[in-house]
């Protein structure tokens, strides 16, 4: 029998509670009392940690991919919890009027008496959670659009700046545009298919033998327009004026969380057709390499620590996309018990690792700064280390975790996902050559990477930086440093988890772990424990 | 007790004195701590070598196996065998002599030594790991303490020197990470005739080199030949990054002048040795047909590398700058010495890095005593040393010349068994006559530079009139005078009595060449000899 779709909103518990929270903010934010409208950032806070009590495992009937729906939704909220942590910074009173708010001009939603930014927080958060458990263009498209729709206002809100307006602005007619691309791809692939639902869709496709050119040109419209929420080639070149405009929390979060509903989306969407027809193979082939070499490229001009780290993003947005040309398979590519070549769990597994690294990023680039500014220049950086040492450090194992040093996540992240597409050179042997380009960029990665962890520590300090006090933007960035070299370690659990996340979900399944926490149940083995034997002989 | 315990508390050790170094109040504290934490490890490797000998010097000894990312079958694999465990004492007994010279570092001293303290742990995990991963961990780790020990206390273009020597071992290394990722995924076909785990994926190091299915994958005319050869260059460019040969080795003489001098002697001594030792653990053992058919550029590498290299430390004026381009022209001859495939070959490229290790380090650690007091390298602001200091200019003759390759001093086995290798290699199938006999003519022409630039250098800076300014130079310490002695004698211990390495070297190499003769007939057919 087909779950009807209360079934499914039965088990959005986790999204309701983030719109409940998103409300509570918004009445709290007009209440008279500015102690009462402070505490919206509490009440945001508590939301979502207990929101995140209340995520299940799923069963795989409502969702297109159960597993990976927990998964996102942990990674969300996990994340949203130390990115909501980096936002806030400590009033220095707890009472005053509301004609305070201009005397502050940098980002302090604490300080501002802004309920609304916490609601557009939580509600951003939630329509990427929805996103994660689309099985339906249109609701795919109407999560989507939640999960950008607040974003607008939270770059403008952020500071009282007309950098953060024009950002604003710029984003939301790039992202409209964008919306119109993907809105008209997804058109195509009903007029192909007849269906919005993904199984009819696929079954659609299964009963023609192949998908027709509409239906590739709909996928391939959809891919470039969702490019804009991950921020790839073409549509990347808005992400360092954003980031630049945007204040650094914002832009953390502009950074991971549009990221992960946009590689969601395409994870949904590509898995559709049984097998990626070739040309779809090739444009995100082409999409991949072209957005890192940007990406890459144009980082090691920049003077700005945010412009850099948003062609970080766009690069590190091109690693990724090489995981989609990997999709899951039935019979394990890499021999029995191995996790290398399940591209898309590699996506889930890097987004974790790049978004941790992002977070501690940012949260040191907050917690600076010069003249009531941020510190964002490259020589507001210079001897950092002997002025805030553990700032530094953190600085540092963020910036090694995003070139994939060992033994930090991103390493791991890079592996996984490197290696599931090597995993399918058996069948496209120029995969390898995607490989060599991928580590090739990497290494440049490192140049501007490098640069800044040299100016942070190998030149003299200046006077110019001052610290701001956030003891929870501080206790942010600290456990986010720490989760990037913990779960680079002890890798098993985050490996183990985002394998499970596209597995056909056991009973009582304890696979999908919490990113969040580093202490996580022994790893339960989720291929089939019979050994399949290789069927295809890989050739060079 | 437990050797497979030891040798790991052997690389942690280190790490936990480093984090100690940290906590300590002082800075002599600090300095005490490190000083017997690698004295401590030193006793161990001593032990872990002594226990060694009583195995009978089989192959890898003292293994621990524990499962670390089960998911992409990543274990913690360590053990000794006679490839590393020379360069573990190596490793050891030089970092205790790095810490005495490291004394009197006056800038966050804690951090200094604590970082000097990581990159024993790095080092000496790179010699003790056999699981490819972990390698390329410990590979990796070993870069990050080098980076800042140049970058915070080297000197003027300090920066420049860090992050060219970064990013140089960076792209080493990621090129290494390909040929990772190719032989996790093709091991698994060598299910059929596997010793053991067949049709699993495996970075186990030691089952690379040895289980013959594995070898056939990569094996002339085996399924993935056209990887083995891709694969041998990748790993050779990683490894020659390090070692350095040409063309990676620009950021050596520039790492070097601006590193200070502890660091300058361990990163000669210790670290140029990782390169060497990859290319006799990775690269000609998991890639043997291809190192044949590779030879010629691999070869030619190493012989341009000895000749450059020396004619470059020729034309320098800078006396660190010097000793940095004799150590590419030293570590060519390592180069050379794999290359032609022979066993006295391969001896003598292994004991040309246990040789180098000393003299380089000593030869370093000459320039810094001068440098100390002086304050510049110009060599020629130098001169009649030997009359203001003849204890120290005697000690820095047996450095100097054992890097010549003095007969009796350590430089002189290694040099001349890689020649005695090159021309033995002559009537191997695939070993053209003129081209062996022109390559060894040419390596052999380097030993007549290498003597060249150095008694050039040696008459400009010792010989002569002593210049005034010499003065107000503080006398030679005793501390000093330890490492310079120690060195010393220990390129004259070596130099005379080369079985030292040997007895522990032997049995393993035995090993390394069957697998490398083993390939010698097929391509003996392939290329018609």
């Amino acid at each position: 029998m087909m779950p009807s779709i209360f079934d499914k909103i039965a088990t959005l518990g986790p999204e309701m509670i983030l719109g409940l929270g998103a409300c509570l903010c918004l009445g709290l934010g007009l209440a008279p009392n500015i102690a009462v409208r402070r505490s919206c950032a509490l009440v945001a806070w508590l939301t979502l940690l207990l929101a995140f009590f209340f995520i299940k495992d799923e069963s795989s009937v409502l969702f297109a991919a159960a597993g990976m729906t927990a998964y996102i939704k942990r990674a969300i909220v996990g994340l949203g919890l130390l990115l909501l942590m980096a936002v806030l910074t400590l009033p220095s009173q707890w009472t005053g009027t509301l004609d305070e708010e201009h005397l502050h001009h940098r980002f302090d939603p604490a300080l501002a008496f802004r309920g609304e930014f916490f609601a557009f927080f939580l509600l951003s958060l939630a329509g990427t959670m929805l996103t994660a458990g689309a099985s339906d263009l249109v609701w795919l498209f109407l999560s989507l659009e939640l999960a950008s729709l607040p974003t607008y206002v939270m770059i403008a809100i952020s500071r009282q700046r007309v950098e953060a307006y024009e950002a604003a602005v710029k984003y939301f007619f790039l992202g409209a545009f964008a919306v119109a691309l993907f809105l008209f791809g997804f058109t195509l692939i009903y007029g192909a298919s007849g269906a919005t639902d993904f199984a009819a869709i696929r079954r659609s496709i299964l009963f023609a033998g192949q998908p027709s050119a509409l239906m590739i040109v709909g996928l391939a419209l959809a891919v470039l327009g969702i490019s804009f929420k991950i921020a790839a080639f073409p549509m990347h070149f808005y992400a360092p004026d954003v980031y630049q405009g945007a204040a650094a929390p914002i832009a953390a979060f502009l950074a991971f969380v549009p990221k992960t509903a946009g590689f969601v989306a395409l994870m949904l969407l590509l898995n559709i057709p049984e097998t990626l027809p070739p040309a779809l193979l090739g444009l995100i082939a082409v999409q991949a390499v072209l957005t890192m070499t940007v990406g890459n490229v144009l980082g090691l001009l920049q003077t700005s620590v945010k412009r850099m780290l948003a062609y970080s993003s766009i690069a590190h947005s091109g690693y990724m996309l090489l995981g989609l040309l990997a999709p899951p398979m039935l019979i394990p590519v890499a021999g029995p018990g191995s996790a290398l070549g399940n591209g898309y769990a590699g996506i889930l597994f890097y987004l974790v690792a790049y978004g941790l690294a992002t977070v501690a990023a940012f949260a040191v680039i907050a917690l600076l700064e010069r003249n009531g500014e941020e510190a964002d220049h490259f020589d507001d950086m210079a001897g950092l280390a002997y002025r805030h040492p553990v700032l530094a450090t953190i600085l540092l194992l963020s910036v090694f975790s995003l070139m994939g040093l060992p033994p930090l996540v991103g390493f791991a992240g890079k592996v996984y996902l490197f290696g599931s597409v090597f995993s399918r050179a058996n069948v496209y042997p120029w995969f390898v050559w995607l490989v060599v380009i991928a580590v090739i960029n990497s290494a440049v990665s490192g140049v501007y990477y490098l640069r800044l962890a040299g100016v942070c520590f190998f030149e003299s300090p200046k006077d110019r930086l001052e610290l701001v006090t956030s003891p929870t933007r501080w206790l942010a960035a600290c456990a986010a440093a720490v989760l990037v070299t913990a779960l680079g370690i002890v890798a098993n659990p985050l490996v183990s988890a985002s394998r499970s996340a596209f597995m056909p979900p056991q009973p009582s399944s304890t696979a999908a772990i919490p990113p969040a926490r580093s202490a996580a149940p022994a790893s339960v083995p989720t291929w089939p424990t019979t050994t399949t034997p290789q069927s295809t002989s890989p050739t060079f | 007790m437990d050797m497979a315990a030891l040798l790991n508390w052997m690389i942690f050790l280190p790490l936990i004195g480093g984090v100690l170094c940290l906590a300590v109040a002082s800075r002599q504290a600090a300095r005490q701590v490190a000083l017997w934490t690698s004295i401590a490890t030193f006793v161990l490797s001593v032990i872990l070598a002594a226990g060694y000998y009583g195995q009978g010097y089989a192959g890898v000894q003292f293994v621990t196996q524990l499962r670390w990312i089960d998911s992409i079958n990543v274990e913690y694999r360590t053990g000794v065998d006679g490839l590393s465990l020379p360069l573990v004492l190596l490793t050891t007994a030089l970092s205790v002599l790095v810490v005495i010279a490291s004394w009197d570092i006056q800038k966050a001293a804690k951090a200094y030594l604590a970082l000097y303290l990581f990159l024993m742990t790095g080092m000496l995990g790179v010699f003790l790991a056999l699981d490819l991963f972990l390698f390329y961990v410990f590979f990796e780790v070993s870069l990050l303490p080098m980076y800042f020990l140049i970058g915070v206390w080297g000197g003027p273009r300090k920066e420049y020197a860090a992050i060219k020597f970064f990013l140089y071992t960076l792209f080493g290394s990621i090129c290494l990470l390909v040929v990772m990722l190719g032989i996790y995924f093709f091991t698994p076909e060598a299910a059929a005739g596997g010793a053991s785990g067949g049709g699993q994926n495996t970075w186990d190091m030691i089952r690379l080199q040895t289980d013959p299915a594995i070898g056939a994958l990569f094996a002339r005319g085996g399924p993935h030949w056209g990887f083995a050869k891709l694969a041998f260059w990748l790993t050779l460019i990683a490894f020659l990054v390090k070692l350095p040969g040409v063309p990676f080795h620009t950021w050596l003489p520039d790492a070097h002048v601006e590193a200070p001098t502890p660091i300058s002697m361990i990163l000669a001594g210790v670290l140029l040795k990782m390169g060497g030792y990859a290319m006799m653990r990775i690269t000609w053992p998991f890639f043997p047909d291809a190192a044949i058919l590779f030879w010629k550029c691999a070869a030619g590498l190493g012989v341009i590398s000895i000749v450059y290299g020396a004619f470059c430390a020729m034309a320098q004026a800078d006396w660190k700058k010097l000793v940095a381009y004799s150590s590419v022209s030293h570590m060519g001859y390592v180069l050379l010495g794999l290359a032609v495939l022979t066993r006295a070959g391969f001896d003598g490229a292994y004991y040309q890095m246990i040789a180098h290790g000393i003299t380089s380090a000593m030869m370093f650690f000459l320039v810094g005593v001068v440098y100390d007091r002086a304050h510049h390298r110009q060599i020629d602001r130098l001169g009649g040393l030997w009359l203001k200091w003849p204890a120290y200019s005697g000690w820095a003759a047996v450095g100097f010349f054992a890097a010549m390759g003095l007969p009796g001093l350590c430089g002189f086995v290694g040099e001349v068994m890689v020649l005695l290798g090159t021309f033995q290699a002559v009537g191997n199938p695939g070993f053209p006559t003129a081209l062996v006999y022109t390559y060894g003519v040419l390596a052999a022409s380097g030993v007549i530079l290498t003597a060249g630039y150095i008694l050039w250098m040696f008459q400009r800076v010792y010989m002569g009139p002593q210049r005034a300014e010499y003065a107000g130079y503080e006398p030679v310490k005793g501390r000093e005078y330890f490492i310079m002695v120690t060195l010393g004698l220990a390129a004259l211990v070596f130099g005379v009595v080369p079985y030292l390495v040997f007895v522990m070297t032997n049995p393993t190499f035995d090993g390394i060449m069957k697998i490398i003769s083993v390939a010698v007939p097929a391509a003996q057919t392939a290329l018609g000899g």
